[in-house]
């Protein structure tokens, strides 16, 4: 029986869910002119739910419903992030859904159930519990991607999206249950996590757990987006309407970050010596093939997609030390990642008029002219995701370097530098179309009046810029989350 | 005040740099105002370093440390010797050159021109005085951004290509750098240059870091092989750009070199002595040889960067072996003082030199030596320092350019009279395509008629033009004070050289 304070424990998620479903309800019953309310509120709904988070948070690890939820610092920071990059999400998509006429409660009660999904997801204690969060968050994430869906290419995007993110969760599903199978061989079978730990001590099938261990890994491979699971993510970025691309390159990161955690580190943490060198070799294929594709592309959207996909190979650098050190860098360097896709998808979405979509990377000729501001912002955020001191995104790559040299691989180190100095040309390449190039014959390009988003946006990427100068108090606190 | 010393040199430029950013396109000839403002202000709290560092005490000075990321044991520390000192006052004095030469001459978006100055100014000094290792690391990367976009923006017709490429080639040396240093923070759980200086290192460790270090700050120099950006970006940059890269940019490279290679790892520099002194000696003789044939002015005397530069890898490097084979410190010690005066004066020297490209570029638009000649004619006065300057280029005694060559000459000498031949080549070389440049542009007949209407330099260009050559002839007839004041600098860093950590 759940007690009460189970419920306690679970309070963010419980008021998320009546949350959401009294957004819908509202929805339901409002004037279509009073509509542009809901984004206030479900803005407010999720600063609540971070407020509840911050406040609530409990002195220590703590578990509710005999350990299938967990609740630690963890947990904790990637669900505040993920509550605050969604919140981005809001204030940058409404001005697009206006001129769209998406404006609905569906987008905003459909966001939060895929947040509630994250929540659920990095605070996973069981089994059951990491799918639970993973469906709850991809099947939201389906319905997204076709919000738009009288258009061509979402429900294309969101078909694709769909069927093959069925097919990894199926293996994720399918691996935990050899796993599942294999704790019973010599022992007793369990679905927690905790009690995983150990099984390849006792078990009678190690082979059985490394199949299943495999199996789980293509299902972390394929939600990180990491090579060679990656085939969904140009497509689906490309294809979603922008601001749900925003998010799945932000928000379901950090989700992302906490199941491989909470699977390999708190489930598989004794087989770590297997599931290093795979994560390693993913790591190198997706740096290899995300920087390289992304030269040679000339949709900003698409560009990003690959950007994504060589980002997670510098996480997984991170993961693949197999350490608190390591996880500490990686999450680092999920939150960073967020923080710098969300600014620069951000500054498409203020391009973005009724009518006209900034998703060509020649859409931002000559941007410095137009409007320097918006300019200023998006260098911030592609140097930033270059790597180049002293903004954000080099201190977080600094970090996973330095844990793979702190694990003994200094070649996986030296691979990632060597990227690194391949994808900064794709980078630069977006800065020279907005700097160097002159603008278009008849380009409108003029960021949205819009108040709130010019004023957010401008935070946002500033962040980047004043986190690189201190980065220490962020830093110490993904330490402390990992016990350094 | 004097306590931050140091910062208020970094900050005062970078933050001045918002100010002029939003006095905005509207307003340029405030932009222009506020940025020389700053500018001179940098350079008066410049001339406090003078009364504040005590040559004779030695030893790093103006400490400032605070820790700046406490789990990464990460300082914001700064300090000053002399060497540092003497590259700041250089900046700033080269800064305040800049955006007096920009001032009517970029008309294309001015604030945003003076504030990528003001920054780079900024960061320059920083990088002049970090002693915290991943703190040097990230001013010296951060620097490659207002530089990159000073040429992408107001560079030449290929400036894209040449900006580009200038970004991608140093970031490429830099990041090899960040392993080495990622590496020794796993060895001593510091980045303090200080510590990492007294670290034990094997000789293959410290093999591997000194290409780490090499590769970076080679390419920074640059040094012959990999120098292939230096000439595009030079040529593309709009003229402070050139005068800032060629004046202070190269001497990170150098600069870096004396901070990391020498005390980090002194084995493998001195092992590898004889790989960058014939470097240095490639880039003497054989790039003098490419400089002479070049049509370009701004290429000429990009190339002849390439070779001054040589000198002071060579100076540095000649002084491991003559301190590590022969035991001969007083050698080194003029070795490792020629080459420090070699970096001063090499700045004054080719930033002059740009200026003065840039003034004829502003006039006929053009930088094919061949569109010139007879030059002298319409512009007697620009024509005086023209040959000036092309006099201190060749090193011409009386000129900042002696001094320093000679000493490295010299210095050479007593390590082996071959590596001196060879260095002296410079001074027939150099003469040949200065001398050949001066006589191809500015004597003779005026056959070009654009030519003849070429202006006079005007009171702003004569200012520029007359601070610089004040430098150059002031360290060419009494050098005394800048050897002074990088002395004891100079003498701990060569005594550093003997000592072995293996």
């Amino acid at each position: 029986m759940p007690t009460l304070n189970d419920i306690l424990i679970m309070l963010p998620e419980f008021y998320l869910v009546v949350a959401a479903c009294v957004l819908l309800l509202l929805d339901a019953w409002m004037k279509p002119a009073q509509r542009p309310v809901l984004h206030w509120l479900s803005i407010a709904v999720l600063l609540v739910a971070a407020y509840l988070l911050v406040m609530g948070q409990p002195p220590q690890s703590v578990t509710a419903f005999g350990g299938m939820f967990i609740r630690d610092e963890t947990s904790e920071i990637l669900k505040v992030f993920a509550l605050l990059t969604t919140a981005l999400v809001f204030v940058y998509a409404r001005p697009y859904l206006i001129d769209r006429k998406l404006l609905s409660g569906e987008f905003y009660t459909l966001m939060i159930f895929a947040v509630i999904g994250i929540m659920l997801l990095v605070s996973a204690g069981n089994l059951v519990t990491v799918y639970l969060g993973l469906e709850l968050l991809s099947l939201s994430s389906y319905a997204l991607v076709a919000l738009n869906r009288d258009a061509r290419l979402p429900s294309e995007a969101a078909i694709k999206y769909f069927v093959l993110g069925a097919l990894a969760s199926g293996m994720l599903l399918y691996g935990m249950s050899m796993v599942y199978g294999a704790s019973g061989m010599g022992g007793t079978p369990s679905l927690d996590l905790a009690q995983l730990h150990n099984v390849m001590s006792y078990t009678t099938a190690p082979n059985l757990l490394l199949f299943g261990l495999i199996f789980m890994i293509v299902g972390i491979g394929f939600k990180l987006g990491a090579a060679p699971f990656h085939m969904w993510i140009p497509d689906v970025y490309q294809g979603a309407p922008t601001p749900v691309t925003t998010f799945i390159a932000s928000g379901s990161k950090l989700a992302a970050f906490g199941m491989a955690y909470r699977l390999l580190s708190s489930g598989m943490g004794d087989l770590s010596q297997h599931w290093q060198l795979m994560l390693a070799v993913l790591a190198v294929i997706s740096l290899a093939i995300g920087n390289l594709v992304a030269i040679v592309q000339t949709n900003l959207k698409r560009m990003l997609a690959y950007s994504t996909i060589s980002h997670m190979g510098y996480l997984l650098l991170g993961l693949a030390a197999a350490g608190p050190e390591g996880y500490a860098a990686a999450m680092f360097y999920a939150i960073c990642y967020a923080l710098m896709s969300v600014a620069a998808f951000g500054v498409m979405l203020a391009l973005t008029r009724a009518g006209f979509e900034c998703e060509e990377i020649s859409d931002l000729k000559g941007l410095n002219q137009k409007s320097p501001w918006m300019a200023f912002l998006m260098l911030l955020a592609m140097f930033s995701l270059a790597g180049v001191p002293p903004l954000f995104g080099f201190w977080a790559k600094a970090l996973v370097l330095e844990a793979a040299i702190h694990a003994n691989m200094l070649w996986l180190a030296i691979v990632g530098i060597v990227f690194a100095i391949i994808g900064l040309y794709y980078y630069l390449h977006v800065i020279k179309v907005m700097y160097f190039d002159k603008p278009a014959e008849g380009s409108v390009l003029q960021a949205k009046p819009d108040v709130s988003l010019r004023v957010v946006l401008s935070l946002n990427a500033l962040s980047l810029l004043v986190l690189g100068l201190y980065w220490g108090p962020l830093l110490g606190w993904c330490r402390s989350a990992f016990g350094l | 005040m004097f306590n931050h010393l140091l910062s208020l040199l970094i900050w005062l430029p970078v933050a001045g740099a918002i100010p002029v950013l939003l006095a905005g396109s509207s307003r340029p000839n405030l932009a222009r105002w506020l940025a020389l403002l700053v500018a001179v202000l940098t350079f008066v709290v410049s001339l406090f370093l003078l009364v504040q560092y005590h040559p004779d005490a030695g030893g790093m000075q103006l400490t400032e440390s605070y820790l700046w990321i406490a789990s990464w044991n990460v300082h914001y520390s700064l300090a000053a010797d002399g060497i540092s000192v003497a590259l700041i006052l250089m900046t700033t004095f080269v800064g305040i050159l800049v955006i007096a030469g920009a001032w009517e001459v970029i008309q294309d978006k001015p604030h945003q021109y003076m504030a990528a100055m003001l920054m780079l100014e900024g960061l320059l000094i920083g990088v002049f005085c970090a002693t915290d290792a991943l703190l040097f690391y990230a001013l010296f990367e951060a620097i490659l951004i207002p530089m990159f976009i000073l040429i992408g923006i107001w560079g030449g017709p290929r400036r894209v290509y040449a900006t580009l490429k200038f970004f991608i080639y140093t970031f490429f040396g830099s990041v090899f750098m960040l392993i080495a240093l990622l590496y020794l923070y796993q060895k001593a759980h510091t980045f303090d240059l200080a510590t990492l200086a007294a670290l034990p290192l094997t000789m293959q460790e410290q093999t591997w870091i000194f290409f780490a270090f090499l590769i970076a700050f080679a390419i920074k120099v640059p040094m012959v092989p990999v120098h292939t950006w230096l000439p595009d970006a030079h040529v593309e940059a709009p003229t402070g750009g050139s005068v800032v890269l060629a004046a202070v940019m190269l001497k990170v490279g150098t600069y870096g070199m004396l901070r990391f290679i020498l005390p980090i790892v002194p084995d493998a520099g001195a092992h590898y002595a004889w790989l960058i002194i014939v470097m240095s000696l490639i880039a003497i003789v054989y790039i003098g040889y490419v400089a002479l044939v070049q049509e370009d002015m701004k290429k000429l005397v990009a190339y002849s960067s390439v070779a001054h530069m040589g000198f002071v890898t060579l100076g540095i490097f000649i002084a491991f072996l003559l301190v590590r084979e022969s035991g001969n410190t007083d050698m080194a010690l003029l070795g490792m003082q020629g080459a420090m005066i070699q970096m001063i004066s090499h700045g004054f020297v080719s930033g002059a030199m740009f200026t003065c490209i840039g003034v004829m570029y502003d006039r006929l638009h053009t930088r094919s030596i061949k569109d010139y000649g007879g030059v002298i004619n319409v512009m007697p006065w620009f024509g005086f320092f023209y040959v000036l300057f092309a006099m201190a280029n060749c090193g011409l005694p009386g000129t900042s350019g002696f001094v320093g060559e000679f000493m490295v000459i010299l210095a050479s000498f007593a390590a082996n009279p071959w590596i001196a031949l060879f260095a002296a080549f410079t001074l027939i070389i150099g003469a040949a395509y200065t001398l050949w440049l001066v006589k191809r542009v500015l004597w003779g007949d005026i056959t070009n008629p654009h030519v003849a209407e070429m202006k006079e330099i005007n009171g702003r260009e004569a200012f520029v033009l007359v601070s610089f050559a004040a430098a150059v002839l002031a360290l060419g007839i009494w050098p005394q004070p800048l050897v002074h004041l990088m002395d004891s600098s100079v003498s701990q860093l060569v005594q550093q050289l003997a000592i072995h950590k293996i």
